[in-house]
């Protein structure tokens, strides 16, 4: 396990939520999360999505996108389109709430294990995959965006 | 619906039948998922939680649980050797099968699947709740799990490629390709090798299902794995996926719905044959 430290300073209060927590707290902070998640916006992109955005091997038929912001820093958003996605909403909703418009390098240092201290060992390996894919195509993009931005 | 015209009806309900059966103490209702969170949003009133890691699985060994943890398991449900056990759950019911497949492991044959699952009692607007309900615990005598008749092992499997015999890949086209993505860093699918298993015809589970989650009808079935496929009762075949669960699917739909008396389903699937050393493997 990557120590907490490693963690985005941005993304630290949420992770220590997660610590020593029980299932059922676990679940209610979740679906909390889950219940505030906010689709991609339609300037952004719209239905259909296109698929080079969509996180492969996500059962939830998660999409992935961003954009720069004035800040050299990089704003993105999610497509959830399964309406059981409940899982894939959270963790979109944590990401968004926590680093939203930070610098790529912020993004891309988000640490591999945080699909299992934000949702624990019950996850399923394709689960586990599905959110890890959302976060890693979230980096993938994020380091597009800064490349375009650094080439204009 | 009718279940009439499949092989099996009794393993089936309706999500009506099941509204009728909500306070039928002969009846227990299992929820199960891939996605740990979907229960604990909203469940069917009075189901129970069966959950495939830390309920169906040794917690040690890569195994399902033994005779005495799956009696211990449903005694703790309220559960009797009696009792109709209705299965639903996501994705089209994926998880709700690997469960009704795990409990035929065992003998419990007193077992149906909820049509459409989760989704289409949602969608109808059937009532949900957060209440985790609580029955008193019953006597269960399981017999001791059966490994034979429903379950494939890898060497049987090895056996069965060298016969020639068929094999069923249920997982989506791409990975029955052995297409990997290159993305850095983008996780795997928890296999060395990519591929499938030679002989093995790709016939993803999701064709066996209809736009709203329950199962095509009797004779789209027979079309899909008779007609366009060339499979036929009397087969011998055994199915596949990732880790077994997707695969249950399809052996639910041809053993219950079509009638194939010998199907069995490989769990250790491709996260065990993908890394298996000198295992033949085609692409």
């Amino acid at each position: 396990m990557a120590d907490i430290n490693e963690y985005p300073e941005a993304l630290r209060d949420v992770m220590e939520m997660f610590e020593d927590i029980d299932e059922h707290g676990r679940a209610e902070i979740l679906l909390d999360y889950s219940s505030r998640f906010q689709e991609v916006p339609s300037y952004i992109a719209q239905r259909p999505f296109p698929e080079d955005h969509r996180v492969q091997r996500c059962e939830s038929e998660a999409y992935v996108f961003t954009e720069p912001n004035a800040d050299d820093g990089v704003n993105f958003y999610f497509a959830v389109e399964n309406p059981q996605g409940v899982s894939a909403k959270a963790l979109a909703a944590i990401l968004q709430e926590s680093l939203m418009g930070e610098k790529a390098e912020t993004i891309k240092a988000i640490p591999h294990d945080i699909v299992f201290r934000l949702f624990g060992k019950r996850i399923s390996m394709g689960k586990g995959e599905g959110l890890l894919g959302m976060v890693a195509l979230l980096k993938y993009f994020a380091d597009l965006t800064q490349k375009e931005q650094k080439s204009e | 619906m009718s279940n009439s015209g499949y092989a099996h009806p009794d393993a089936l309900v309706s999500t009506e039948w099941v509204a009728q059966h909500l306070n039928d103490p002969a009846v227990r209702i299992v929820e199960s998922n891939e996605d740990p969170l979907l229960y604990a949003s909203g469940h069917i009133p009075g189901a129970i939680q069966i959950d495939w890691v830390t309920d169906l699985n040794d917690q040690i060994r890569r195994d399902y649980l033994d005779r005495k943890s799956f009696e211990s398991l449903l005694s703790k449900h309220g559960i009797s050797n009696n009792t109709k056990v209705i299965f639903y759950g996501d994705k089209n019911n994926w998880w709700a099968c690997y469960a009704f497949w795990v409990f035929q492991l065992f003998g419990h044959a007193n077992a149906a699947i909820m049509n459409g699952g989760r989704l289409k009692w949602v969608e109808e607007q059937r009532p949900l709740t957060k209440e985790v309900p609580h029955y008193p615990t019953s006597t269960y005598h399981a017999q001791e799990r059966s490994d034979y008749k429903i379950r494939a092992f890898r060497d049987q499997v090895l056996s069965h490629v060298n016969g020639h015999l068929p094999l069923i890949d249920v997982r989506s086209p791409g990975e029955f390709k052995g297409e990997l993505t290159h993305m850095p860093d983008y996780p795997q699918e928890g296999a060395l090798r990519a591929g499938h298993i030679p002989g093995a015809k790709s016939i993803p589970w999701s064709k066996a299902v209809q736009p709203d989650g329950t199962f095509k009808l009797p004779d789209d079935l027979k079309a899909l794995y008779e007609q366009d496929n060339g499979f036929a009762p009397s087969q011998n075949i055994i199915t596949y996926c990732r880790i077994g669960e997707r695969s249950a699917h399809t052996w639910f739909v041809l053993t219950y719905l079509l009638g194939y008396p010998t199907v069995r389903n490989y769990d250790g699937s491709w996260t065990e044959w993908g890394n298996s050393v000198g295992v033949p493997i085609e692409k």
